[in-house]
C-alpha cells in the first residue's frame, strides 16, 4: 500500500442556506478544495461524495454523476461515487478515496460530502434521520435520534455519575469555539445556564445538547505522498484511516456506555498510524449530542472509562487544554450537514494541522485525529492526519 | 398629483381570549417559554357567530359612524382576507349592503395571506386619485385558521381594521405608498385543506424579514426619509419579536414600534394585523405626527406606507381600540376549541 496524503480542502459556509441548491453546495466545496489542492480537473482521477438521504432530502440521488457534473468533469468519464453510512457518509467517502489511492488505482482523487437538509420541516427532517436507526425495530416504534442517544445518556449517567452540568459543558466549549469560526451555522456562545434552560427534547438531553439541521458541504483533494509535493507545499499525511461497523440497533450491542465501533476504529487507528492516544495533539469528534462527545473521548482513549464528563468540565478538552476538542466548533456550534460532517472534520484538522485556522489556532498540531460516526454507532470512522 | 388619504377608519377585536399558557398546557410545553420566546401572551378568538363578515361589518361601521361619510358616497369595498366565509361569494357585498353602500358602486374579495388588507388600501387610493371614485373602504379582518399543536395555535387570532380612503376630509394624508413582492411560498394553505401548512424558520429570514425590511427601505429612499423622521412605525406582527426585529434591523427604536404592537395581548390577525396597528397609532396620534406603516403577506410581499396626520384627527371621534380591548373573556381550551369549530 502507497502513503497517501491530502493536498487541499475546502468547506461552505455551514447554515440555512437558502439560497443555495444541493448541486450549489457540492460544487462551492469540491472548486475551494481544487483550487486550494492547485490541481486542474485533468488531475482529478476519480471523484467520491458522501451524502445520507439526498433523496428524501431534496429528491436527488445519484450524487457521483451529480458531483461530476457540476464539477465540469462529465466529459473526462471518470468514475464518480456516492457512499453513504447516515452521518458517517463523508468519513466513509474519505476511507474509499484513501483505499483507491493506496492501492495505486488512482494517483488524485476527490472527496466530498454533502447534505441540504433545511428544505423539509423539522418533523419530516427528524423522520429521514431515523433512518439511520433500525427503521423495523427503532423508528417505527418511535425512538428518534435524540431519543436514542437520551438513552445512552442516562445509561452513562447511572453508570459513571455523569452529570446534566457536565454534558452541558460540552456545548458551551463548542459554542465557544464556534465563535472563532466564520464558517460555522451558531458563532455565538452559550452558558451552561443556557443548556439547562433551554427545552427538553428526550430528557436528559436539552434543545442545546443537540447538533443542528444544517446545509453545507466539504471536499478534500487526496493523493499519494509521492505526488502530493508537485502540487503543494503543505501536504497533510493520512497515518490511519479505520473503518468499524456494529448492529444498526442499539439494542443489539454489547454495552450502552461506549459506542463498541468507535473503540474498534481507535485501535485500528492508533495501530496503523503507530501512535497512542497520548500523541494525538487535537480532535474532531462526532458530538451529534452532547453524550456523544463525552463517550467519543472515552472510545478514544483520550480519558479512562467514565471519565469524559470530569474532564470536560475541568478544561482537558478546551481550545487550551491538553487535547483540544472540537476546534471548529464541532457539530453542535458548527453544524452538522449529516454527509458533509465527515469532511468539514478532515478540513478542520488540514487548517489546524497546517497553521491555517486563524483565532482558532491551537499551539502544537502535529498529529490530529477525526471521529465520525454513523446512526446511534452502527458506523465508526477515525482518520489520523499530520503534518508533513 | 390628487391628494388621497384617510377620511375614517374602524377597528374591531373579539372580546374573546387564550393564553399562551393554556394552550401550551394543553400540548405539554412551558408557556412561560412560549411566551417569552415568541412574545405573544394572550390572543383574541371569535365568538361562535363571528367570522371575517360580522368582523369586517363591525370594523367598517364604526368607519362609516365616526367619519360622518354618507355611506351612498362610497363607490368601492375590498375586503382582503384569509378566512373569508365563502370560497365563492363575496364577503365585500355583505359588507357593502350592511353599511348602506349598495348598489351604486363596485366591491371584491382580496386574498394575499395577511397582506391582503393593505392591497385593498392600494386599490382604494389609486381609485380616488384617478377619480373613478369619490370614497373607497379597505377592510383587512381574519379569523386565521391554526392547526390544533401547530406553533401557530399560540398566535392565530382574529379582528379586523376598516378605513375609507378619500381626497378630502382626512385625518391623515397618505404621502406614498410602495410594495415590495417577490415569489416565496412560506405559508400556503391549498383548496379543502383546514389549516395552512409553514415553512418553519423559512418564514422569518427569506420571508418576513427580507420583504419587510426591503419595501421600508424602498419607502425611505423614494421619501428621502431616515427612521428617525417618523413619530411611528407599524409593522406586520406574526408574533411579538419579528417586529422589533425588523424595527432593529431598519434604525427604528423599540418605542417607535410600541404604539402600533398589539400582537402580544391580541396575537396575529393576519390581514387584520397592520390595519389594526395603524389604527392604534391613528387613535392616539396628533396632528403633524409622521406615520409608516409596512405589512406583511406570505407567498410574498409587502407594503409601505408612508402618512402625515392632519388637523382633521382633532375632531374625528376616536374608539381607542387599546381601551376596546380591555373589555375581555378568557376561555379555556375546551371552549376555545368549540369558537373555532371544532367542537360540532
Amino acid at each position: 500500500m502507497r502513503e497517501v496524503a491530502l493536498i487541499g480542502s475546502g468547506v461552505t459556509e455551514f447554515g440555512e442556506l437558502w439560497e443555495k441548491s444541493l448541486a450549489d453546495l457540492v460544487a462551492e466545496a469540491g472548486i475551494t478544495a481544487i483550487m486550494d489542492a492547485g490541481i486542474d480537473g485533468t488531475d482529478i482521477d476519480a471523484l467520491y461524495i458522501g451524502g445520507m438521504s439526498a433523496g428524501r432530502f431534496v429528491g436527488q440521488e445519484h450524487l457521483g454523476s451529480l458531483a461530476a457534473e457540476v464539477a465540469g468533469l462529465s466529459d473526462l468519464h471518470i468514475p464518480a461515487t456516492r457512499v453513504e453510512a447516515a452521518c458517517a457518509s463523508g468519513g466513509l467517502a474519505l476511507h474509499s478515496g484513501y483505499l483507491a489511492v493506496a492501492s495505486g488505482a488512482y494517483d488524485v482523487v476527490v472527496v466530498g460530502g454533502a447534505e441540504k437538509m433545511t428544505d423539509v420541516p423539522g418533523t419530516e427532517a427528524t423522520n429521514i434521520l431515523a433512518s439511520a436507526a433500525n427503521r423495523e425495530w427503532e423508528a417505527f416504534f418511535g425512538a428518534t435520534f435524540p431519543g436514542l442517544y437520551a438513552l445512552m445518556a442516562r445509561y452513562h449517567m447511572h453508570k459513571h455519575g455523569t452529570t446534566s452540568k457536565q454534558l452541558a459543558q460540552v456545548a458551551v466549549k463548542n459554542h465557544h469555539n464556534g465563535t472563532l469560526n466564520p464558517k460555522a451555522q451558531y458563532q455565538r456562545k452559550i452558558s451552561v445556564e443556557d443548556v439547562l434552560n433551554s427545552t427538553m427534547v428526550a430528557d436528559p438531553l436539552h434543545l442545546l445538547d443537540c447538533s443542528p439541521i444544517t446545509d453545507g458541504a466539504a471536499a478534500v483533494v487526496v493523493a499519494s505522498v509521492e505526488t502530493a509535493r508537485q502540487f503543494t507545499d503543505q501536504p497533510v499525511r493520512i497515518m490511519a484511516s479505520c473503518h468499524a461497523s456494529d448492529s444498526i440497533s442499539l439494542s443489539e450491542r454489547s454495552r450502552f456506555d461506549a459506542l463498541p465501533a468507535a473503540v474498534s476504529a481507535a485501535r485500528c487507528a492508533y495501530r496503523q498510524a503507530g501512535v497512542e492516544p497520548t500523541d494525538i495533539d487535537f480532535a474532531e469528534v462526532h458530538d451529534c449530542f452532547t453524550i456523544a462527545e463525552i463517550m467519543a473521548i472515552e472510545d478514544l482513549g483520550f480519558v479512562d472509562r467514565g471519565q469524559g464528563g470530569p474532564a470536560t468540565e475541568d478544561g482537558l478538552t478546551a481550545r487550551d487544554g491538553d487535547i483540544p476538542v472540537n476546534t471548529s466548533g464541532g457539530l453542535k456550534s458548527k453544524g452538522h450537514p449529516v454527509g458533509a460532517t465527515g469532511i468539514a472534520q478532515i478540513h478542520e484538522l488540514m487548517l489546524q494541522l497546517r497553521g491555517q485556522a486563524g483565532q482558532r489556532q491551537v499551539e502544537k498540531a502535529d498529529i490530529g485525529l477525526s471521529h465520525n460516526v454513523g446512526g446511534s454507532g452502527g458506523t465508526a470512522v477515525i482518520h489520523i492526519l499530520e503534518a508533513i | 398629483m390628487a391628494t388621497v388619504g384617510i377620511a375614517g377608519y374602524g377597528a374591531y377585536v373579539p372580546k374573546y381570549r387564550i393564553k399562551a399558557d393554556e394552550v401550551a398546557r394543553v400540548w405539554g410545553k412551558k408557556g412561560e417559554a412560549v411566551s417569552a420566546g415568541l412574545m405573544v401572551y394572550e390572543k383574541s378568538v371569535p365568538a361562535i357567530d363571528e367570522d371575517t363578515a360580522t368582523i369586517s361589518v363591525e370594523a367598517a361601521r364604526r368607519a362609516v359612524r365616526s367619519s360622518g361619510i354618507n355611506p351612498v358616497d362610497i363607490g368601492a369595498v375590498y375586503v382582503g382576507s384569509e378566512s373569508h366565509p365563502y370560497a365563492v361569494k363575496p364577503t365585500a357585498t355583505i359588507v357593502a349592503e350592511a353599511i348602506g353602500a349598495t348598489p351604486d358602486m363596485t366591491a371584491a374579495d382580496y386574498e394575499f395571506a395577511c397582506k391582503a388588507g393593505t392591497a385593498a388600501i392600494q386599490t382604494c387610493m389609486a381609485l380616488v386619485k384617478s377619480g373613478m371614485i369619490t370614497y373607497g373602504l379597505a377592510i383587512g379582518a381574519d379569523v386565521s385558521q391554526a392547526a390544533p399543536g401547530d406553533a401557530l395555535e399560540y398566535a392565530a387570532s382574529a379582528g379586523g381594521a376598516a378605513f375609507i380612503l378619500g381626497g378630502d376630509h382626512l385625518i391623515a394624508e397618505i404621502n406614498h405608498t410602495v410594495s415590495f413582492t417577490t415569489d416565496t411560498p412560506d405559508f400556503w394553505r391549498r383548496e379543502g385543506e383546514p389549516y395552512p401548512g409553514h415553512g418553519e424558520r423559512f418564514t422569518g429570514e427569506p420571508a418576513y424579514f427580507r420583504h419587510v425590511v426591503s419595501a421600508t427601505k424602498k419607502m425611505l429612499e423614494a421619501m428621502d426619509t431616515r427612521p428617525g423622521d417618523y413619530d411611528y412605525v407599524v409593522f406586520h406582527q406574526p408574533n411579538g419579536k419579528f417586529p422589533l426585529r425588523a424595527a432593529k434591523k431598519l434604525g427604528f427604536t423599540k418605542e417607535q414600534v410600541q404604539e402600533g404592537l398589539l400582537c402580544p395581548v391580541i396575537g396575529n390577525t393576519y390581514s387584520g394585523s397592520t390595519p389594526l396597528g395603524l389604527s392604534a397609532v391613528l387613535d392616539v396620534a396628533q396632528p403633524g405626527d409622521r406615520i409608516l406603516a409596512t405589512s406583511y403577506g406570505s407567498g410574498a410581499g409587502s407594503d409601505s406606507f408612508d402618512l402625515t396626520v392632519t388637523e382633521g384627527i382633532a375632531d374625528y371621534p376616536r374608539n381607542h381600540l387599546r381601551r376596546m380591548l380591555e373589555n375581555k373573556v378568557y376561555l379555556d381550551y375546551a371552549l376555545y376549541m368549540k369558537h373555532r369549530g371544532a367542537l360540532k
